[in-house]
């Protein structure tokens, strides 16, 4: 007979038994009601701590905007955790501004999450007066701090938020992100002004306009002329430089992207409008001109979807920590991780990172790789062993002496591959730029011929003729039809938690025909095992007294058992033993009870079954093997389907770099052999992927650890499954919520239906060209057609490819 | 109708003062972040007077709220 546990589903159940005890500060389940403060409750001694900070302060009305909006404080807080802040190094990086008496700092902290947290975060100067004042900015997760210097301390500023719960989160990645922020202002002040320069040159070429009904004054027409044309120039040197830049650059290279028609249509607007205004044979077409900035900029800033939560950019820098304990002649102190020296004596906390390749000196740990390296178990390692940077320690504290610098270990030196210095999407393969290339040959052609056949009858017209064919040609409405179709994709995608770093992305991802897959953390979920126990039947007192063994090892394995037996009250426990790698051993209500390995247990035959793919760990009760417990990774909901409809479009392989253990599993799920690559190294999947690449496939991993990192970088789409966006994620083109990984078919079918609405809107935009070039050979091209076609295109092709874009969606169900 | 030209030096005016407003809205940072504000806005700016019970003091916003 088995009992099935599965963690959460006890916990669950705990839940609900208790729900009347909900801690004051932070809604958790209270596990008794000895933490109390008259009638409120805490679930810890952390949430009290910051409830008394709060009272003190009288700043209880954060409890009144939201209910607990608490967050729990760790309770293992080590006193001088961010004195490696004060260090000049780091300080420097760190601060955002200091002008001498005051400095300002901006921290990520993940925990916010309320009204309450905005509230309380924007409070902190009553609380400490040394703080002048602190801002939130809530979808970034940030909150600024200013305070005085010659009072407070970086390290304190951050002490006094890890105190109340909000922890910050600082590594050196946030440092390079306020330059992206100053681009988007800039896009913004080039869209303001085009706008401004549109609607007044607008309202100045209305007289024109009408000039057919009556006379206007020339006077008029001269000033209006002269007005519109100071408007337009700070659209033609500020808000159109890109376009140059970008034109410019594609010459060099050779090719014709889109920006060089664009450039010669904006060009030849205002060398032709100028000629005519001086001249005085005209009104020119600078509300044309204007209007096809301000539309394309528009465009611009549609197609960009930023993400403000989540970073596309992290490497093996955001993952590490950006200090460590370092140890010289027994004194521990703070240090900021790259100045660690070979030779170093370091210590490493339970949970906690190792920084650098280095070795165990004292004391056996196990140190779980699955992140940098797929193996979802972790490793024994004992003293004198080598141990690689990147794995997390579990277990007791124990000191290491490094090997070599943090930046030269074995994991980091996979960002030294050529990969990472690549730019990531060539602008060359892009459907835009492509058809750009045929369609300026063609314009400049027509342009060409028009202006020979009007040569016999006069130069004048010729030189009209020629201008008119490339102002009218110039491809506003194709340039819109792509960011206005990706741009509305994206925005579906990050609707439905696949949030694609930019529309170069969704674009790569409609060309897709191989798909790889990562097994540990994508395939299968990182805290969500399923515990089975196999053997006679536990009581619940039997029970009680494992749980209550267990909760005193701080070994994942015993943790999960811990969680799994639910609730109940502990015994005490004595004669408590344990050998790391091998088991516990302890004595509670006088049974003496051991945990762990087969032998530890002293089990004689062990049965082997298909079940030993599985992790086992027996249970012995006095002399009787009573058991032992089955703990497995599940695989996520919804696989099997979703490898089959995959498998129907697309190539599948995937590389794990765990072990062969849970290949006949595998097998099960995708239905076949071939294409199963286990014990893959990071390099290994990196260079399978090129391979791939130089076979002529389009590649699509999907990868959630460090050892995913160079794969996802050289494919055409990485994608990052993370199921916590805010957690660390390595760089990838797209970011991927775990629950969502069912919808990976959907989302590529969506991008290739994109690609066939852009391809329609090109139609589109391409009969709005001839319409005009008509107009524009027969060289009756007036300033009043113009002004009615160049608007009436774009907004029509920027409807069209919008609304095709989302029915599409609704169609396939994404909305 | 050469009054006119007061007419367009006066609108021009109004346009470029919403410019300047624009640019200056723009630069100081008040594009980075669209969602904060608008709860900030809806926190009551209460000063409360100093008391020395602290576990009195959820109870006295109660009676300040009514």
């Amino acid at each position: 007979m088995a009992i099935k546990f599965d963690a959460y589903q006890a916990e669950q159940d705990l839940r609900s038994q208790e729900t009347e005890l909900a801690c004051f500060h932070c809604g958790e389940q209270c596990p008794d009601r000895s933490i109390a403060i008259g009638e409120k409750f805490f679930c810890c001694n952390g949430c009290k701590t910051v409830y008394e900070i709060l009272n003190v302060n009288e700043l209880c009305e954060y409890y009144e905007i939201e209910d607990t909006p608490g967050i729990s404080p760790k309770t293992d807080i080590v006193a001088d955790r961010f004195s490696y802040l004060d260090d000049e190094s780091v300080r420097s990086q760190v601060l955002e501004f200091s002008d001498g008496s005051i400095d300002k700092v901006t921290f990520h902290t993940p925990a916010m999450h309320c009204a309450s947290c905005i509230w309380l975060l924007e409070k902190l100067h009553d609380m400490d007066p040394r703080v002048i004042s602190s801002i939130v900015n809530f979808p970034k997760k940030e909150v600024s701090i200013s305070y005085k210097r010659e009072e407070m301390s970086l390290s304190e500023a951050a002490a006094l938020l890890s105190s109340l719960g909000y922890e910050p989160l600082i590594n050196l990645d946030t440092v390079g992100k306020r330059e992206q922020s100053s681009a988007e202002k800039k896009l913004y002040l080039r869209i303001g002004l085009a706008g401004f320069a549109f609607g007044n040159v607008m309202i100045l070429s209305f007289p024109e306009y009408l000039s057919r009904v009556g006379d206007v004054d020339p006077v008029f027409k001269m000033v209006f002329g002269y007005l519109s044309l100071l408007l337009s120039l700070p659209v033609l040197l500020y808000s159109a430089k890109d376009y140059y830049s970008s034109a410019w650059a594609g010459i060099r290279s050779r090719t014709v992207n889109i920006d060089v028609p664009i450039t010669l249509g904006i060009g030849m607007l205002f060398i032709r409008s100028v000629w005519e205004i001086v001249t005085r044979t005209g009104p020119g077409y600078l509300d044309s001109f204007t209007g096809l900035v301000f539309f394309l900029l528009v465009g611009r800033i549609f197609q960009q979807k930023t993400y403000d939560l989540l970073s596309f950019e992290r490497d093996y820098r955001s993952f590490f920590p950006l200090s460590v304990t370092r140890k010289i002649n027994n004194v521990e102190t703070s240090v900021p991780v790259s100045k660690l020296l070979p030779g170093d004596r370091i210590v490493v906390r339970n949970q906690e990172l190792i920084p650098a390749d280095s070795v165990l000196l004292k004391s056996n740990t196990l140190i779980d790789y699955s992140f940098v390296t797929g193996e979802s178990d972790p490793v024994t390692k004992q003293a004198g062993d080598f141990i690689y940077a990147g794995g997390r320690q579990v277990g007791t504290t124990v000191e290491l002496e490094v090997i070599k610098e943090p930046s030269q270990s074995y994991l980091t030196q996979l960002w030294n591959n050529d990969v990472f210095n690549k730019p990531r999407f060539s602008r060359l393969n892009q459907i835009v730029n492509q058809v750009s290339h045929y369609f300026t040959i063609g314009v400049v052609g027509i342009a060409t011929v028009a202006a020979l056949y009007w040569l016999q009858f006069s130069a004048e017209t010729a030189i009209k003729v020629f201008t008119a064919v490339l102002i009218v040609a110039c491809p506003c409405a194709l340039a819109l039809s792509s960011p206005f179709a990706l741009g509305t994709a994206l925005r579906i995608f990050g609707r439905k938690g696949f949030y694609v770093k930019n529309t170069e992305g969704v674009e790569a991802l409609s060309k897709v025909d191989t798909i790889i897959m990562d097994k540990t953390g994508t395939l299968t979920e990182n805290q969500h095992e399923t515990i089975e126990f196999k053997g006679s039947v536990l009581s619940t007192k039997e029970q009680q007294a494992v749980r209550s063994l267990t909760k005193h090892s701080t070994h994942p394995l015993s943790q999960k058992i811990f969680h799994a037996l639910g609730a109940g009250s502990l015994r005490a426990v004595a004669a408590f033993e344990e050998l790391s790698g091998r088991g516990l051993r302890g004595t509670v209500d006088d049974c003496v009870i051991m945990i762990g390995s087969a032998s530890w247990v002293q089990l004689t035959q062990e049965t082997q079954s298909v079940e030993d793919m599985k992790t086992r760990v027996y249970l012995r009760i006095d002399d009787e093997i009573k058991g032992y417990f089955l703990i497995a990774n599940t695989y996520r909901k919804g696989l099997r389907p979703m490898l089959a409809t995959l498998a129907s479009h697309f190539k599948l392989v995937l590389l794990s770099g765990d072990t062969e253990r849970e290949k006949p599993t595998l097998v099960n799920l995708f239905g076949k052999e071939d294409d199963l690559y286990f014990r893959q190294t990071p390099e290994d999947k990196l260079n399978f992927v090129s391979k791939a690449q130089e076979a002529g496939a389009h590649v699509l991993m999907v990868g959630d650890g460090l050892n995913d990192a160079g794969a996802l970088r050289a494919s055409e789409v990485g994608v990052a499954v993370t199921d916590d966006v805010s957690a660390f994620s390595p760089a990838s083109d797209a970011i991927l919520t775990g629950d969502k990984l069912n919808d990976l078919d959907s989302f590529i079918q969506m991008s290739k239906a994109t690609m066939s609405v852009i391809i329609a809107s090109f139609i589109i935009s391409i009969l709005y060209n001839v319409i005009g070039v008509g107009f524009a050979v027969s060289a009756k091209l007036s300033p009043l057609v113009s002004a009615i076609l160049m608007p009436a295109s774009s907004i029509s092709v920027v409807v069209f490819t919008t609304l095709a874009t989302s029915l599409r969606a609704k169609m396939m169900r994404l909305t | 109708m050469y009054v006119m030209f007061i007419l367009m030096a006066a609108s021009l005016t109004a346009s470029l003062i919403f410019l300047g407003a624009y640019i200056w809205s723009v630069r100081s940072g008040q594009f980075d972040d669209k969602y904060t504000p608008s709860v900030r806005m809806l926190f009551d700016d209460k000063k409360r007077p100093k008391k020395t019970e602290p576990d009195e003091i959820s109870g006295a916003n109660d009676e300040e709220k009514s």
